[in-house]
């Protein structure tokens, strides 16, 4: 479990970065956080010929919040997202997400963009992403900077359209339009593990308490993270028939930990939760 | 008299020096040594037609490669087969490197040695093997179908059959004329010692002393020399093992010698520098050992009281490619199984089968967690039949105190007679009865309900041999500054040895436990010992530092009478507080640390204690010997039985199946408590390990004999969430086999717990008829036991 060789750069700067990786993109990796690439090194899973870190570029690990969103820089950690209250009062969801990534020792050093990038279906982070219709930012020598959407973002199972030669500086997460309620949950095998299942929900009404709109992201449901509208299915608050509704969309998969007949199953349970939690969380 | 330390909850030795990372494992020694890498089989079962390590000779830093074909003399020959049997008529060992065939995923194929471990592992990756597949046996049911080998001339796969019955009479008899009978099947999955430091082995050579000092993670440093010294063809006395601070063993370092123990230091002795390697997790997963995978058929007859007629039960045992260990596991679960009862006529019959995958040797418990599966489950299963009690039905089985010694007619895995030696089984269920609240469970029950919430209660208990033999010994010494020092051959791995062992030295010299310095593990330091396994080393070792201790207490009165002189006689001395003194009259005493310079007459004064001692001054009598020290040795006539019971209340989500632990209790007897604190912890730990056996531990291979799990991110092992707060509560039924008392407690918590899980979870989901009959369970399969789906 020792990496195989590999050169090493630490660039100072963005743009030595970007340049590092226009000049070896095709056989270089970005090193952010490392909890996902250092083992997979170690394992030699992986075998990049350079590692481009990006540790040192501290103007890139900021957590910005504003009335139009949440904006946050390639070297903010998960940590700093969840213990940011600007941003947890802008968007109250992604404290509820980030807080289930893994442990708070992982979470010290792991970067909320760099799990987008990593694009892991069981990945809390990019659903998150997913469910509130939020951007990455990219760049590179080639095209300077580009923003990519959610939806377009995350192309298959750790796979994203980060190309190989570009570094993902940012991502944005917009805010809820209107009075939004937001709830995540999942069930995993212990503490702190990726989740067997996870539901995002969001959950709008208007002001007699009405559900105006509502939908739903899932991990661990499919190759990228599963959005489903439940506007229609919840408009009249049986949680239930929505959530059977959103579980007939979904495709799991087996694997060791459990059937996908029962992944069904828990998406069916935490949807009806969570849409009542969302729910409850802004109705009159 | 000063108080004693035997009994008292005293804070851990050992403690400071490793919270502080001081302490020394094998990775933190060597820091110069060259490192060894592995190339191991990545397929289940296969001949190798070719090694081709062309690619790997311009790594840097590279220094050797080698294969079967360079091994020499007796390291060329299969691994010895540490514990035979008659019963195990067709006994295969692995290779120290595969000889043309692998037989599992993770064979060592071809060792490589670097300038460091990067460099090896470099180098190893470009080493092409050649591999003609064979197909693999993978699985109990494949094993037993038997359409494909392991190993080409033992046919049906079966490495051992045995048989053993109780003489009370035929069991099949038995159950036929019993007023009811049941069939069960059961399974229990494979699972991991998983110590947290993995093994590891650093060999120095010194070419002009001619001696080899190796440095292993092991629970037996003596064995190991032995070994190593018949494989390398060196006279053990050019032999030294050392066990530094081991992080873990739990059965998995009992195996010796590994491969590369003999490996590593063959290269250091070929290579003349010293060699190091350090096994890395996924090493550990697929090249070390397993346990507990077994199938269960149980067939039993009992009355309308749910009394035991007669018990037949059949087990199929899955030990992997290779039996070094012998069939100690499944005879350890033939005869554990019967726990506390008496069950008429009983039957039991293992078959022990070959698989293309890990060995399997003792894993904490040893066989005892499947076999107290097995018992309870059916005693459940009785108590459903009949709409009794489930505890009512285990009482109407139990042994009587009245009873003991219990002869449970069977031979037990140290070829012994199975003789409980004591216990006091009623009062023991009675304890767990009121710890877990039994009897206001069914209000409980209700009130959960009330809240849509279902919760349910289940018992286990067992019955454990500790402490067999053959021996082990201590060497005492009471050095000129009043420092005691111990020395054992027994290893340890964190079981608080320091502490425990201190405490007896202490009480039997009057001194106290900081005086005392306990040394383990270490050949040069005392070279008879077996090892630490089986929960045996407080009652061997803690017996053989009682019987050393003694002899130095006497030869302190000894000389001691004849310093202070004026006819005081040694009968009339006592040991206390550091001195030797007169039992009636105390003001007339001597230090222990100047009996220590008075029993070692020296012709030249060094120094002001040597002073003392020259020969114009010391008291040692012709005859005797110098130095206040001893040796003693301790050897059972048979084992000592502990025992215990666990209760545990679950919590089942009606819609997610998640599986919850609300309480956990625990009834404890393990003879003469040396030091309640250290057994708590040893239970807690153990229940641990036996809740990530019942609900989360599970080892996996696919069809290809992949251990696809082969990571801590799969293979779950609880974290310290999953495991709930755990009530104890000890009893005290002195052993009647030693001095002492004592009964061993290493592996008590991890025993019983699958099954008391098990029962627990079928009681709360008794709405829905849930029957558990494998282990473990997860979310998952209780959400398709609850479809009336097959339990995979
Ligand atoms: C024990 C454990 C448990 C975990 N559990 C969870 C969990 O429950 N949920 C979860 O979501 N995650 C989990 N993780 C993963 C964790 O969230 C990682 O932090 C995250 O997946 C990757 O972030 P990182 O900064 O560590 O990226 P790295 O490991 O440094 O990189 C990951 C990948 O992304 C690329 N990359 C990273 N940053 C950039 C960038 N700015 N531009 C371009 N490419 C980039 C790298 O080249 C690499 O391919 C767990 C990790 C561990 C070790």
């Amino acid at each position: 479990m020792k990496p195989p060789p590999v050169v090493y750069h630490g660039p100072d700067t963005l743009e030595e970065a970007v340049r590092l990786m226009a000049e070896h993109g095709a056989e270089a990796k970005v090193l952010a956080g490392g909890q996902s690439l250092v083992p997979l090194l170690n394992m030699r899973l992986t075998a990049p010929a350079r590692l481009v870190d990006v540790n040192r570029l501290d103007d890139l690990a900021y957590v910005h919040s504003d009335r139009h969103g949440v904006r946050v820089g390639a070297l903010a950690r998960h940590a700093d997202l969840e213990h940011a209250t600007h941003a947890f009062e802008t968007i109250p969801l992604l404290r509820q997400a980030v807080r289930t990534v893994a442990h708070p020792t992982i979470r010290n050093r792991g970067t909320t963009v760099g799990s987008l990038v990593h694009a892991d279906p069981c990945g809390e982070m990019p659903a998150v992403l997913a469910l509130l219709d939020g951007e990455v930012v990219l760049r590179s020598e080639r095209d300077g900077e580009r923003t990519v959407p959610a939806r377009d973002f995350f192309v298959g199972p750790m796979e994203s359209a980060c190309r190989e030669d570009e570094i993902a500086v940012e991502a944005f997460f917009p805010r809820p339009a209107g009075r939004t309620g937001s709830d995540w949950r999942e069930l995993s095998r212990r503490n702190g593990d990726y989740a067997l299942c996870g539901v995002g929900t969001l959950v709008r009404v208007d002001d007699a308490g009405a559900v105006s709109a509502a939908k739903a992201a899932y991990i661990a449901m499919g190759p990228v993270p599963q959005v489903v509208d439940l506007t229609a299915a919840a408009a009249d608050g049986d949680w239930s028939a929505a959530a059977d509704h959103a579980a007939e969309q979904l495709d799991p998969e087996d694997d060791i930990h459990a059937s996908a007949e029962y992944r069904r199953q828990l998406a069916r349970v935490l949807t009806a939760r969570s849409l009542r939690a969302a729910y409850e969380a802004v109705a009159p | 008299m000063s108080e004693k330390h035997v009994g008292r909850p005293l804070l851990r030795k050992e403690d400071p020096r490793l919270l502080r990372g001081d302490g020394r494992y094998l990775d933190d020694l060597g820091r110069h040594a060259l490192a060894a890498a592995f190339v191991r089989s990545p397929v289940a079962h296969a001949r190798i037609t070719d090694i081709d390590v062309g690619d790997a000779l311009d790594v840097e830093g590279l220094v050797a490669i080698y294969t079967h074909e360079d091994l020499p003399g007796r390291i060329a020959e299969p691994l010895p087969l540490l514990i035979p049997h008659p019963d195990l008529t067709h006994a295969r060992t692995p290779y120290c490197l595969a000889d043309g065939e692998v037989n599992h995923v993770g064979e060592a194929v071809v060792m490589v040695v670097a300038t460091d471990r990067y460099l090896a592992e470099d180098a190893a990756e470009r080493i092409q093997v050649t591999y003609q597949e064979l197909p693999p046996v993978v699985g109990i049911d494949q094993a037993r179908a038997a359409e494909r080998l392991v190993h080409d001339e033992i046919p049906g796969n079966v490495a051992a059959r045995s048989v053993q019955e109780n003489g009370k009479g035929d069991a099949h008899e038995a159950i036929a004329a019993a007023p009811h009978r049941l069939t069960l099947d059961l399974a229990i999955e494979r699972s991991a010692s998983m110590p947290m430091e993995g093994k590891g082995v650093l060999a120095h050579w010194d070419a002009d002393d001619r001696t080899l000092r190796v440095h292993t993670s092991t629970q037996t440093s003596t064995s190991v020399r032995l070994a190593v010294a018949a494989k390398l063809g060196l006279p053990p006395d050019r032999v030294e093992v050392i066990a530094p601070d081991v992080g873990g063993g739990f059965g998995v370092k009992i195996v010796h010698p590994w491969p590369e123990e003999i490996l590593v230091p063959w290269a250091a002795m070929t290579l003349g520098r010293d060699v190091k390697w350090v096994e890395d997790r996924r090493e550990h997963f697929i090249s070390s050992a397993h346990e507990r995978g077994q199938q269960q058929r149980i067939e039993v007859g009992f009355d309308g009281s749910g009394r035991l007629h007669g018990l037949s039960v059949e087990i199929w045992h899955d030990n992997g490619a290779y039996v070094p260990y012998g069939i100690i596991v499944p005879i350890v679960t033939s005869t554990q199984l019967l726990g506390p009862y008496k069950v008429g006529a009983y039957r039991v019959e293992f078959t022990s089968l070959y698989t293309n995958t890990v060995i399997v040797t003792p894993y904490r418990g040893a066989g005892r967690p499947q076999g107290v599966f097995a018992m309870e489950r059916t005693m459940d299963a009785i108590a459903e039949h009949l709409g009794l009690d489930r505890l009512a039905v285990r009482e109407a089985n139990l042994i009587r105190p009245e009873e003991m010694p219990y002869d449970q007619g069977l031979v037990f895995q140290d070829g012994r007679p199975l003789i409980y030696d004591s216990g006091d089984y009623p009062t023991m269920m009675r304890m767990i009865r009121d710890l877990v609240g039994w009897d206001g469970f069914e209000a409980e029950r209700a009130a959960a309900a009330a809240e849509g919430r279902r919760i349910g209660i289940g018992v286990a208990a067992y019955v454990e041999g500790t402490g067999m033999g053959p021996y082990e010994g201590a060497h005492v010494k009471v050095e000129t500054t009043g420092e005691i020092v111990v020395s054992t051959g027994i290893t340890t791995q964190g079981q608080g040895h320091y502490t425990t062992l201190a405490q007896i030295a202490a009480d039997a010299l009057g001194v106290g436990v900081g005086d005392v310095t306990v040394v383990t593990g270490d050949t040069r330091r005392f070279k008879y010992a077996v090892g630490t396994f089986a929960s045996r080393a407080i009652v061997t070792s803690g017996n053989a530092v009682a019987v050393a201790a003694g002899k130095v207490a006497e030869k302190a009165k000894r000389i001691a009478a004849a310093a202070l002189g004026g006819g005081v006689r040694a009968e009339e001395l006592e040991l206390a507080d550091g001195v030797v003194r007169h039992r009636d009259d105390p003001a007339r005493s001597i230090e222990l640390r100047t009996v220590a310079v008075l029993s070692n007459p020296l012709r030249y004064a060094f120094d002001e204690a040597a002073k003392a001692a020259t020969q114009f001054a010391a008291a040692v009598t012709a005859g005797d010997e110098p130095g206040l020290e001893a040796t003693g040795y301790y050897m059972p006539e048979r084992s000592t039985f502990a025992a215990g019971a666990h209760g545990v209340v679950v919590e089942t989500d009606p819609e997610t199946a998640d599986i919850k632990i609300l309480r956990y209790c625990v009834v404890h007897d393990c003879g003469v408590v040396v030091n309640p604190r250290i057994v708590e912890g040893q239970v807690h730990g153990g229940v641990a390990q036996g809740i990530g056996g019942a609900l989360y531990e599970r080892i996996v291979y696919d069809d290809a004999g992949q251990l696809v799990n082969a990571s801590y991110m799969d293979f779950l092992i609880p974290f310290a969430t999953e495991v709930p707060h755990i009530q104890t509560a000890h009893m005290v039924t002195a052993s009647g086999v030693n001095p002492l008392g004592l009964k061993g407690a290493g592996e008590a918590g991890v025993i019983p717990t699958s099954a008391a899980v098990a029962s627990a979870i079928e009681d709360a989901e008794r709405d829905r008829a849930v029957v558990v009959r494998r282990m473990p369970i997860s979310p998952s399969e209780l959400y398709e036991l609850r479809k009336g789906r097959v339990h995979v």
